[in-house]
């Protein structure tokens, strides 16, 4: 199955080696790449390393590593931080907790590395508390590395020092915000504060900081192992590398897969992910968490990178992506993800605090069959003021669901409102169940299992439910043998 | 200092390095709409957290629209700030922010004075899409001595909390909750009455609607000016006299003691009488006091405790018994003028008009909340009346007077009644920063050294400084004198103190920005410092207008001794006019 475009870089040792044993870290040549650069290259050698291979940051933003490891560098300060955001917190992502279950040395040595290059001695992890395995094969790693002497002071007999520690979030969607972060590190109200300035300038307890995802930091030491212009042959022309993504939803093949940028959306889902499950019809898929949006058929064939997908109104996010079928009621997709940012802001800013409730509302009416047309005008709105007006990154991108929705499936928006009918048949409010006459004999057996009485009709005459009463519970639907009853 | 350059709605302009938006188009006369950020100028004093996103504007090649309160400026910037864009999203927000907040105007403290409904006439919205069907996120109510909490009301501006952990260092206002459900108040949704809140009011003084109030006691004054069996007092403090006129569209800095008089008499109060002459009898006691410890002090005495701290502001009274309760024996023992005053009318007042204690009713107007929350405190009862029954704020007593359909400007001038309406210019200007310590010097100095004050202003006393120190000459004994205001610049002090590094002898400290003049019951400022000056400047002009400006040269004071108190700190000074502090350090339960 080589078609399938595969490549291990960021999980090259993931479910290979025992991650409690540094020993077999070292056998594939971890910390290798930390040697060299302290032996045989400068900072800026490394800084300019980084730039060339073309790294963005797999956080979300995309920004350029290097860069942001240059400013940090510059930023003089007789302190400054490596920080290693594992928050994770997109609902149902898990490549950040594979990365450091599996290849915990990984992320340390590129911290050191991060750490030489712009003059940090200090490290820190910032792990969701839900991640106990991880955290325990992190702390593992950290002793062993300090007994191997490749982390802590004098490394590989160099006048570098770099010790690593974890904090732990517990669990907030927005503490993963780089500088919601660093309050929360800091004991503060979880919440983000104005860019500028960046964490670069003025960080944790005000010192240059320098921010990375853990994917992020994953892709370092094997760059500097065989170079950047190996790195960037890989990729796109302004996305390089690989991406990892948590693949779910409707199709066939779920989970971790790796992939190069540029591969495309049809790749991932028919060849990778096997089709669509049940032979169903493919219908969306969303991108980039939470916040991202839903994409359609006319984007199958768009190269995934960074660029292309913000194009296409959905963004790269950590690499949450969901597959949606011809079940999946569009309404209902995006209300699912508002009642997330809704529960998540962090109710620093109106917009978002009050904004996504709002669109939240308008979502469920609608799903109700309560709304009207000019609700829609008024959906895109907000959507776009909340992104135009929010302070962070979470309201900036969290009506995106609702505008990509709106964009590629007006249709389905404009059937739950003016005929009060779900296309996906998702949505209970509007779904009403029949009794075909033609097909009822008469059986009884369908008023005598519906709880609620909503079944009359007499013994072998057609039956007929009063959709005033029925609760939708779908019990005589079960029940009946004739294929008599429907929903509508 | 580095220039940059930009274009704000077409206009060019040079501005420092660091300047926001918002500033750089106020200087071009563009006013650009700001909600949660506040800003007192030259004081230092400043919240600029980005949270409401009214003040947003457009910046070319930006794909957001910046917050103009929070966004520098850089070199090139072309900015906009009223683009259809702009103001689409500024009335979109708008109405986000009244969609969750109750429509109460008709009933609510803030009401005409209110910065949210005000913005809402600004931005010209005339209905909330959906109303019907929105979500309001809901809270208890909590009602204090001093302050009430609605916080159905809360913008979450953050001004609040900014003033309660930055400026005071009390911390006892946080953010809470997430997302809808935010809002700023103790830990734990605690009531406030439960936390290390000192009822200075400044989170009052500050915040734009009617989350945060003042306990309103109108309606109980208005009782007892109507019962015929209720011989009712007024004293109204100094700071007053300078800051009431504002509400009848006077003037910042326009004194209107004279008018206040009238209206209080109008109003029906059967004497209208002078805290400031409870100053001066405090002047008399503390500055006795502080000589006492000096004497002592100059004489060799290692036991005795130095330096001596004012104790005329309540909420730096809660602050120390709440943070430094180990050197409550540090503060003078004197009681506030408002008790001072108090106690008087109660004792030897009322014996003189033969009116029994019960039967008298004594109401003050302060600038002051925390003097409502004193006011109630158990040691300045007897038999559980209270020397003090009502303590109102200068914005109440001006909704007392337009209640009577009395028109402050137009009112005559009358003067206070005798005996206790009578005072010093040292008396007036306790109600600034560095004004209670200049009085004690101009007493303190004449009774130590026997000579008379050539001139009783001391400049180096004066001014806006958080913090600022002097040494006055007590004929040939330097004098280290501090002053601080607002409780954060207290607790440096304090902090100095407690690491005996102090170099002081005696310390004044006024919990407000700017002593009383900037109290928490005062006219709102609406975040405009100037207003501040002007107050302390005619504070200033109300003494200098004065004949007499030394307490220990009232005559009625001198009056007060001779016929009552004996002399200061005698055993009836201390009964009537001074006090003890409590440790309230473990005061905080988390149930
Ligand atoms: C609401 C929100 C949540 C975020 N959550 C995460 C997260 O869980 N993990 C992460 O690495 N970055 C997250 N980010 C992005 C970080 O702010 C930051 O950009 C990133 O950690 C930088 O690392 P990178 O340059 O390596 O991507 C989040 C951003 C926002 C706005
Ligand atoms: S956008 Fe949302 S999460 Fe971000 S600061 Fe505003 S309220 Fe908080
Ligand atoms: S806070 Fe302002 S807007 Fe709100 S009810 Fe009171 S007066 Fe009206
Ligand atoms: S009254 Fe003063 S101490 Fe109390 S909460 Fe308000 S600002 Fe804080
Ligand atoms: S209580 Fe008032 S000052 Fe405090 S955050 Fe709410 S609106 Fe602002
Ligand atoms: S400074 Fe004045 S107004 Fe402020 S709390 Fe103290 S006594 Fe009251
Ligand atoms: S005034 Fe600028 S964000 Fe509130």
């Amino acid at each position: 199955m080589t078609k399938y475009k595969q490549i291990r870089i960021v999980l090259n040792n993931c479910g290979v080696i025992d991650p409690e044993n540094i020993e077999e870290s070292i056998a594939r040549d971890s910390y290798m790449a930390l040697g060299k650069c302290i032996t045989e290259m400068t900072p800026q050698d490394v800084i300019k390393e980084i730039k060339e291979s073309g790294l963005r940051g797999r956080g979300g933003g995309g920004f350029p590593t290097g860069l942001k490891w240059e400013i940090a560098s510059k930023n003089h300060a007789d302190q400054k931080y490596v920080v290693c955001n594992a928050d994770e917190g997109d609902p149902g992502a898990f490549m950040d907790r594979s990365v450091l279950e599996g290849d915990p040395h990984a992320v340390l040595e590129a911290m050191a590395i991060c750490g030489y290059a712009i003059g940090a001695t200090k490290g820190l992890i910032y792990i969701r508390a839900e991640y106990p395995m991880a955290i325990k094969r992190l702390k593992i790693a950290i002793d062993q590395a300090l007994e191997y002497g490749l982390l802590g002071n004098n490394i590989f007999g160099s006048k570098f020092d770099f010790n690593i520690e974890l904090r732990y979030g517990a669990g907030a969607f927005v503490c993963g915000e780089e500088t919601s972060l660093i309050h929360s590190m800091e004991g503060l109200r979880g919440e983000p504060t104005i860019k500028p300035p960046f964490p670069a300038e003025k960080g944790y307890l005000g010192k240059p900081t320098n921010v990375n995802n853990v994917e992020t930091f994953a892709c370092v030491p094997i760059i500097i192992r065989k170079g950047a212009s190996w790195f960037n042959k890989i990729g796109t022309e302004k996305s390089k590398g690989t991406k990892v993504f948590a693949l779910a939803g409707k199709v066939n093949n779920v989970g971790l897969i790796e992939v190069p940028m540029g591969t495309t959306l049809r790749e991932v889902i028919f060849e990778i992910g096997g089709g669509i499950q049940n032979g169903k019809k493919f219908k969306a898929v969303q991108t980039g968490g939470p916040s991202g949006g839903c994409l359609t058929e006319k984007h199958l064939d768009t190269p995934i990178d960074f660029d292309n997908l913000i194009a296409a109104g959905s963004m790269m996010g950590s690499g949450g992506m969901i597959v949606m079928d011809e079940d999946n009621c569009m309404v209902s997709v995006a209300k699912f993800y508002l009642d997330f940012t809704v529960e998540e802001s962090c109710g620093k800013c109106s917009p978002c605090r009050i904004g996504n409730k709002r669109l939240y509302e308008l979502l469920e009416r609608i799903t109700k069959g309560q709304g009207v047309m000019d609700d829609l005008q008024r959906l895109r709105n907000m959507s776009n003021v909340i992104k135009d007006t929010s302070l962070c990154g979470l309201g900036q991108t969290s009506p995106n669901p609702v505008l990509s929705t709106l964009d590629n499936f007006y249709d389905e928006y404009v059937a739950h409102i003016k005929d009060h009918k779900c296309p996906a048949g998702q949505c209970k409010d509007l779904m009403k169940y029949f009794i075909i006459a033609e097909n009822c004999v008469g059986c009884t057996a369908c008023a005598r299992v519906c709880p609620v009485g909503a079944i009359t009709g007499e013994k072998k005459e057609p039956h007929f439910i009063n959709s005033e009463i029925c609760i939708k519970c779908g019990a005589c639907m079960e029940r009946c043998k004739f294929d008599a009853i429907i929903i509508k | 200092m580095e220039k940059v350059k930009l274009s704000i709605d077409n206009k060019l302009v040079e501005v420092e390095k660091g300047t926001t938006i918002y500033k750089a188009a106020k200087q071009l006369g563009i006013d650009i709409p700001v909600l949660c950020y506040m800003n007192l100028e030259g004081l230092g004093i400043e919240n600029k957290p980005g949270g409401c996103r009214i003040c947003v504007v457009e910046v070319e090649g930006r794909r957001n629209l910046a917050p103009s309160c929070s966004t520098d400026c850089t070199e090139g910037m072309v900015v906009h700030t009223h683009t259809m864009r702009v103001i689409n999203a500024r009335r979109t927000v708008m109405e986000f922010i009244l969609s969750d907040h109750p429509k109460d105007c008709l009933t609510c403290a803030k009401s005409g004075n209110c910065e949210l409904q005000d913005m809402a006439v600004k931005l010209g919205i005339r209905e909330i899409p959906g109303q019907e069907y929105a979500a309001m996120s809901t809270y208890k109510m909590d009602f204090s001595p001093s302050i009430i909490r609605d916080l159905d009301k809360c913008i979450m501006c953050r001004r609040c909390e900014m003033m309660c952990n930055e400026f005071q260092t009390v911390g006892a206002l946080s953010a809470f909750n997430r997302g809808f459900q935010s809002a700023v108040g103790p830990a734990f949704e605690m009531d406030i009455e439960d936390s290390t809140c000192t009822y200075c009011g400044q989170c009052v003084a500050v915040c734009p609607t009617g989350a945060l109030t003042e306990k309103d006691h109108t309606r109980d004054v208005i009782n007892a000016l109507s019962d015929p069996t209720k011989t009712v007092i007024v004293q109204t403090a100094p700071a007053v006299r300078a800051a009431l006129g504002e509400e009848f569209g006077l003037k910042p800095g326009t004194l209107v003691t004279g008018k206040m008089v009238t209206a209080l008499r109008r109003l029906g109060f059967n004497y209208v009488f002078d805290t400031d002459f409870a100053a001066d009898l405090t002047i008399m006691e503390e500055g006795t006091e502080l000589l006492g410890r000096l004497t002592k002090f100059l004489g060799g005495d290692k036991e005795v405790k130095l330096p001596i701290l004012t104790s005329c502001c309540p909420a730096w009274v809660n602050f120390f018994e709440h943070n430094f309760p180990e050197m409550k024996d540090i503060p003078s023992t004197a009681r506030s003028p408002q008790q001072m005053f108090g106690a008087i009318a109660k004792t030897y007042f009322a014996d003189k008009i033969k009116v029994k204690r019960e039967d008298l009713v004594v109401v003050s107007i302060m600038p002051c909340l925390a003097k409502k929350y004193e006011a109630q405190r158990d040691e300045f009862k007897v038999d559980g009346n209270p020397d003090v029954d009502f303590s109102l704020s200068t914005r109440e007593l001006a909704h007392l007077i337009k209640q009577a359909n009395l028109d402050l400007k137009t009112l005559p001038d009358e003067d206070f009644d005798k005996p206790l309406g009578e005072s010093t210019g040292a008396a007036v200007i306790f109600g600034v920063t560095g004004g209670v310590i200049e009085a004690a010097t101009r007493t303190a100095y004449e009774l130590h050294t026997g000579k008379k004050l050539a001139k009783v202003e001391f400049e180096q006393l004066r001014g806006m400084e958080f913090i600022r120190k002097a040494t006055i000459d007590f004929n040939g004994t330097p004098i280290n004198i501090g002053i601080a205001h607002g409780l954060g610049n207290a607790r440096k002090l304090l902090d100095e103190i407690k690491a005996g590094k102090s170099e002081f002898h005696a310390i004044e400290i006024m919990a407000c920005p700017g002593g009383c003049i900037g109290g928490g019951g005062q006219p709102l400022h609406h975040s405009d410092s100037s207003i501040l000056k002007a107050r302390t400047k005619a504070i200033y002009a109300e003494d200098e207008g004065k004949v007499l400006r030394k307490s220990h040269e009232n005559p009625y004071i001198i009056k007060l001794y001779e016929e009552f108190l004996g002399k200061p700190m005698s055993e009836k000074a201390h009964h009537l006019l001074h006090t003890h502090y409590f440790d309230k350090s473990g005061k905080i339960e988390i149930s």
